[in-house]
């Protein structure tokens, strides 16, 4: 239950990691908030030659606007939490963070480590995939944007090259005066959910739905949208049937995973009620925003 | 490689290996043993001291990470022989059977406090309290021992900011 050796690079900025990563390849891991990575060094489920540590790179440590919140790599989940833009901005990803672990593990746990960890049972990445979040990437060759569906890639797998190093995570803006929810099924407080769901929702003129973005975390190798439902959902009148018919056509078509946790017929149980119970929150939340 | 660092008031410096964690290195290299090891993967808490004012789990941090940070373990809240008012209440209160999860308990409570964040509902302060596991009490006395805690620190004041003491 200790991590095996390794080399330790503590660097300052990001032009310095750059560099680091660029040297060292595939041979080296960035340390950012340690709470994913490091039980997986003390497991020694992972024994990287290299630690590049970022945590000193105070330009990475930011909570901003810009068409949704802005969130540098090294942004601590306590700190988004706590912040008064992203709780007016974006409540979606206040209320998703309060779901991450423990305080002490939001004190450490920075939100570019999340969505590099790539946990498909993670709260960031499902609603980086329900909002069309994007992420952004530096190495020595240049800087680039990747739409969040483009960058998780499967199981704790992401399209990160290993010179390159998330810098930045975009949460673009809920719908205006949209609706919104976060379900979670977990069996202790704190842990990943068995099965997530994130739900956003916006209504016309008319009163029916203009916009529905439904989203599930654990039930594949990434967080997934369900289209079948959001189609279900477009342009239709809200009502209770409405709600219970598009939860069924998303669960239907899952083929979650069974494991230590639930079954696959548990899993898709979960996210026909979970979901259900999400568009109810987030059709009661329309208008709320100020 | 070399850490310096401030641990309870006093100073510190000593070379360290950079996979040693900062609990070990509490524990085995300051020989600070007040500080508990449950599972070391960031589980049960029992870890949890306090960094630059924040509680944070000691087996998912390298020592190395600490260097020129203030830290505060179980061992620095008795001051001359007194027990701390936090101690005084989980005392008071039975908040510990076996003792094995308390430092960690009364280190994340002692952020709680510290910070001003201490909640009003049981509720709250159970949800802050869940990453602390206990297998001996059923959390009973314990969410009893902290809430006994920040009733007490309230009304007199008698919880202050960690004292910095860097001697």
């Amino acid at each position: 239950m200790k991590a095996s050796a390794f080399e330790y690079v503590r660097v300052s900025s990001v032009d310095e990691a750059v560099a680091q990563l660029a040297e060292l390849g595939d041979e080296a891991k960035v340390l950012a908030g340690g709470q994913s990575l490091v039980p997986l060094l003390n497991l020694r489920l992972a024994n990287p030659a290299y630690l590049v540590d970022i945590n000193r790179i105070g330009e990475l440590n930011f909570i901003t606007n810009g068409s949704g919140v802005r969130v540098g790599a090294l942004a601590r989940h306590r700190d988004v939490e706590r912040s008064e833009l992203v709780a007016r901005v974006n409540p979606l990803l206040a209320a998703a963070v309060k779901l991450i672990g423990h305080a002490a593990i939001r004190n450490r746990g920075t939100i570019g480590g999340s969505v590099a960890h790539a946990d498909p049972a993670a709260e960031l990445p499902t609603i980086l995939v329900a909002l069309d979040g994007e992420i952004e990437a530096r190495s020595s060759r240049g800087a680039r944007t990747i739409a969040a569906v483009d960058f998780f890639d499967g199981f704790l797998t992401t399209t990160l090259q290993p010179d390159e190093l998330l810098t930045e995570v975009r949460f673009p803006s809920l719908p205006t005066g949209g609706g919104w929810s976060i379900q979670e099924f977990s069996r202790r407080s704190g842990d990943f959910g068995v099965v997530t769901v994130v739900v956003t929702l916006a209504t016309g003129n008319n009163g029916t739905i203009s916009e529905a973005s439904v989203a599930f975390g654990g039930v594949a190798g990434t967080a997934v949208r369900a289209p079948s439902a959001e189609a279900a959902l477009a342009g239709q009148t809200p009502s209770a049937e409405l709600w219970k018919a598009a939860s069924q056509e998303a669960a239907a078509v899952l083929d979650p995973p069974g494991d230590l946790h639930s079954t696959p017929e548990h899993r898709r149980h979960l996210a026909a009620v979970l979901t259900e119970r999400a568009l109810v929150e987030a059709y009661g939340r329309l208008g709320q925003e100020a | 490689m070399q850490v310096e660092l401030i641990v309870n008031g006093s100073n510190y410096k000593a070379p360290v290996e950079p996979q040693r964690t900062l609990a070990d290195f509490l524990r085995d290299d300051l020989r600070l043993t007040g500080t508990h090891l449950g599972c070391e993967h960031g589980v049960c808490g029992a870890c949890t001291v306090i960094v630059d004012g924040q509680a944070v789990r000691s087996c998912l941090m390298f020592a190395v990470q600490a260097d020129g940070s203030e830290v505060m373990t179980i061992e620095g809240l008795e001051k001359d022989g007194r027990l701390h008012p936090l101690q005084e209440a989980f005392r008071d209160c039975h908040s510990f059977q076996c003792g094995f999860c308390t430092p960690g308990f009364v280190m994340t409570a002692l952020a709680l406090i510290e910070e001003g964040t201490a909640p009003a509902s049981e509720e709250e302060l159970r949800e802050e309290l869940s990453g602390n596991l206990c297998r001996c009490t059923g959390y009973q006395s314990i969410v009893e021992g902290v809430a006994e805690a920040i009733r007490r620190t309230t009304e007199t004041g008698a919880i202050g900011a960690v004292e910095s003491g860097a001697s």
